[in-house]
């Protein structure tokens, strides 16, 4: 019994499938496409994130420490963060979880914590980047496949955000092809970025920090696109889909205001993660998860 | 003809310099040279900040009346943004961060075909003509921004409104344009680049006396970190290589809608291979583009300018970056400390990348795009040799040192298949004729371990 607990458990959460595939993305960049990425940073990112969430969930939120959201932000950080030192490593990490007991509105956290951490970090400090190549386009099939995978099989809650997004990117940049008179071949190879597509699949669709309706999401989505691709076009900034994310988050619950609808909540269940009081219905959500 | 000249005389300064460069990382011996791709251009680009400073080698062999270029810029340029160079600088740079352990270098000014280049037919311009031409050069939405001449080159600086004009301008005015630019030149016109258009001045070329033309280099403030490669994959068949050489304050650089990976480094290979490193470094750069399809963009050198271990060429010196247009060197705080292998207190806070970029207009639809980022990590292309000790050997040890480097050289072998797609066999045969195998059967009696034990019976 206690089996299949576990694994009605661990599929039913999505994050355990996001976590699944994160690191899988970074076990293939670090193996096939030599990553310059030192164990001790993933160390250092995964423990800060989860032991900002520990503390903050003691004292701020007084609930039990669940690991698997400051996981999935590490894992982000370490997919898209580059940086020489580790101590940048472990700020973005405190950054990125520490955004979402600080920064908040209407009791929903405004940023998505792992693209909070990231930008400030990148921003702030020389030796800390983004590298929006580091992908080239051999594995694009394999990010797209995963990601959609996730669609197919239920397990991204958010697709319409990722959707949303690629579809009004690819738009804006086609546009601007035939605008230019380039060939299709500019468009199609500027969409193969395995950035674009990590940031589509599993940073822009956290479910926590995008609208709560379906409409609000796909105008959000447009939103982020045309800010994104704005930046990278008109300001030659490469990272312009990332930047475009935390500018817009703020926008979030102004479009939550006009467009009403239920906001979302992981799935309430035992998990095998969670400590042994929750049991199943009991669970409270707390304004921090 | 006169390339070839420079080059042998080069590479006679740098076989004086690597007899006595030694360090940690081995003997130097030999460096790989970009004169080894044929029809490679060199580009060295200094950014800081907006600031930019392009110097492109010219390499163009031909007749000089014939010699004319067209390359899209960002911004307009004005006669003392544009400076003449000296072609033994790109050489130097190039040997500085040559993959290590090549034969011989060489300089191979810059690209063949990352502008393209274009005979010019028309006859020079009769004085009387002046007031219809700029009539004329109007009424095709073609504006000359700037109008000059530096060295030995007559500068303009064009700006269009629309493709069709500009490309029967070019045409009226001797370039011939081929048909599928038309475009690529409307693309750049509606991004607001403008057209950097240079010819030979005879005059001037024969005033100065030189032989061969000389670079040019260019001091522009942009955000757009690019270097246009579309004009010259136009007409272009086959693969193009291109090295860029980029000198920043902060760090490593990189493209950002292009991967790029790091070649190959630190395998230990056959010590034959001294006496064809060229071929080597060609074969291993072929293979590990054709890896990843063919294409790529390579990092072949990253490092702090002021020092190098080995040393291919001594780091560049001040005066050196000066004129390649580092800008910002007399601003910085003079630094006294010593570096952990200084080769002489000279460059500072300069770092430099060597990329090299295979690539065609399929596989390379858009203009390479840059970033600077904050890695500071050295990285060199270095092969090595290991040379077993050929003296006699008299002692119990020898055996097990034999069958050691026997195995070495066994892992060698393959090394060198993998990194080049050589055929081992033929591999196998260079090292028995160069170095050989140890013969490592017994010529005494085996001892036993017992035999130890009781060595009295």
């Amino acid at each position: 019994m206690k089996v299949m607990d576990w694994a009605r458990a661990l599929s039913r959460d999505p994050r355990h499938y996001q976590i699944a595939i994160l690191s899988s993305l970074i076990l293939i960049g670090l193996f096939a496409y030599s990553f310059r990425l030192p164990w001790w940073h993933v160390v250092g990112c995964v423990g800060a994130t989860l032991g900002t969430q520990a503390l903050a969930d003691r004292f701020i939120g007084h609930r039990p420490f669940d690991p698997r959201s400051p996981l999935i932000s590490a894992l982000s950080l370490t997919l898209l963060l580059r940086t020489g030192s580790v101590s940048l490593s472990i700020l973005a990490g405190v950054l990125a979880v520490g955004s979402k007991y600080v920064l908040r509105w209407d009791g929903k956290h405004i940023f998505n914590p792992a693209n909070f951490g990231l930008v400030i970090v990148s921003l702030l400090f020389a030796s800390a980047w983004i590298s929006p190549g580091q992908w080239g386009s051999a594995p694009i099939f394999a990010i797209l496949l995963l990601g959609l995978g996730g669609i197919v099989t239920g397990k991204a809650k958010r697709w319409d955000v990722s959707l949303a997004l690629l579809f009004s990117y690819a738009a804006l940049l086609f546009g601007r092809a035939v605008w230019l008179g380039d060939p299709l071949a500019i468009p199609l190879h500027q969409l193969q970025s395995g950035a674009l597509l990590i940031f589509a699949f599993f940073m822009i669709s956290d479910p926590k920090t995008t609208p709560n309706t379906r409409l609000g999401r796909v105008l959000f989505a447009a939103l982020v696109a045309t800010v994104g691709f704005s930046i990278q076009f008109g300001l030659y900034n490469s990272a312009g889909i990332i930047l475009a994310l935390i500018l817009c988050a703020p926008l979030v619950p102004v479009i939550d205001h006009f467009s009403r609808g239920q906001r979302y909540a992981w799935p309430r269940f035992s998990s095998p993660f969670s400590a042994p009081h929750s049991e199943g219905d009991t669970h409270v959500l707390t304004p921090a998860e | 003809m006169s390339s070839r000249l420079l080059s042998s005389a080069l590479a006679l300064t740098v076989t004086a310099i690597a007899t006595n460069a030694s360090a940690f990382c081995g003997f130097y011996v030999a460096k790989a040279d970009t004169e080894l791709f044929n029809e490679s251009s060199k580009v060295a680009m200094v950014r800081d900040g907006n600031r930019t400073v392009i110097t492109m080698a010219n390499d163009y062999q031909g007749e000089p009346e014939e010699f004319a270029m067209v390359i899209p810029v960002p911004t307009v340029i004005t006669k003392d943004q544009v400076h003449i160079s000296d072609p033994a600088l790109l050489t130097h740079l190039d040997a500085y961060t040559a993959p290590r352990l090549v034969e011989y270098f060489d300089d191979n000014p810059c690209d063949r075909r990352q502008y393209m280049r274009m005979e010019t037919t028309s006859a020079p311009m009769m004085d009387g003509a002046a007031a219809e031409f700029e009539e004329r050069t109007k009424s095709l939405g073609v504006t000359i921004e700037e109008e000059f001449t530096v060295g030995e080159y007559d500068i303009l600086i064009l700006s269009a409104k629309e493709s069709d004009g500009l490309q029967t301008w070019l045409e009226e005015n001797g370039y011939k344009v081929p048909a599928k630019a038309k475009r690529t030149l409307g693309s750049y016109i509606k991004q607001d680049m403008k057209f950097f258009v240079a010819k030979v001045n005879l005059e001037e070329r024969a005033e100065n006396g030189s032989e061969y033309l000389r670079p040019i280099a260019v001091a522009f403030e942009t955000p757009k970190f690019m270097l246009p490669i579309r004009l010259g994959t136009v007409n272009a068949k086959d693969d193009q290589d291109m090295f860029v050489y980029m000198l920043t304050r902060n760090g490593q650089v990189e493209t950002t809608n292009y991967r790029t990976q790091k070649i190959p480094t630190g395998e230990e290979i056959p010590p034959y291979v001294k006496d064809e490193f060229g071929d080597f470094y060609k074969a291993m750069f072929q293979t590990a583009t054709d890896r990843d399809g063919g294409h790529g963009v390579f990092m072949e050198y990253a490092w702090d300018m002021n020092w190098c271990d080995p040393c291919a060429a001594d780091p560049l010196s001040d005066e050196q970056l000066q004129e390649l247009g580092v800008f910002w060197l007399e601003d910085g705080p003079v630094m006294e400390e010593k570096r952990m292998r200084p080769i002489r207190p000279q460059a500072k806070d300069v770092f430099v990348t060597r990329l090299h970029v295979r690539y065609d207009a399929e596989s390379f639809p858009e203009d390479l795009k840059f970033k600077t980022t904050g890695s500071r990590d050295n990285f060199q292309g270095r092969y090595v040799l290991r040379h077993a000790y050929d003296g006699e050997m008299k002692c119990e040890a020898a055996a097990e040192y034999k069958a050691m480097v026997n195995k070495r050289r066994e892992t060698e072998i393959k090394t060198l298949a993998n990194l080049t797609n050589w055929d081992r066999k033929a591999i196998r045969e260079k090292v028995e004729a160069d170095t050989g195998f140890f013969n490592t059967r017994k010529t005494t009696p085996d001892h036993k371990w017992w035999s130890r034990i009781w060595s009295g019976n």
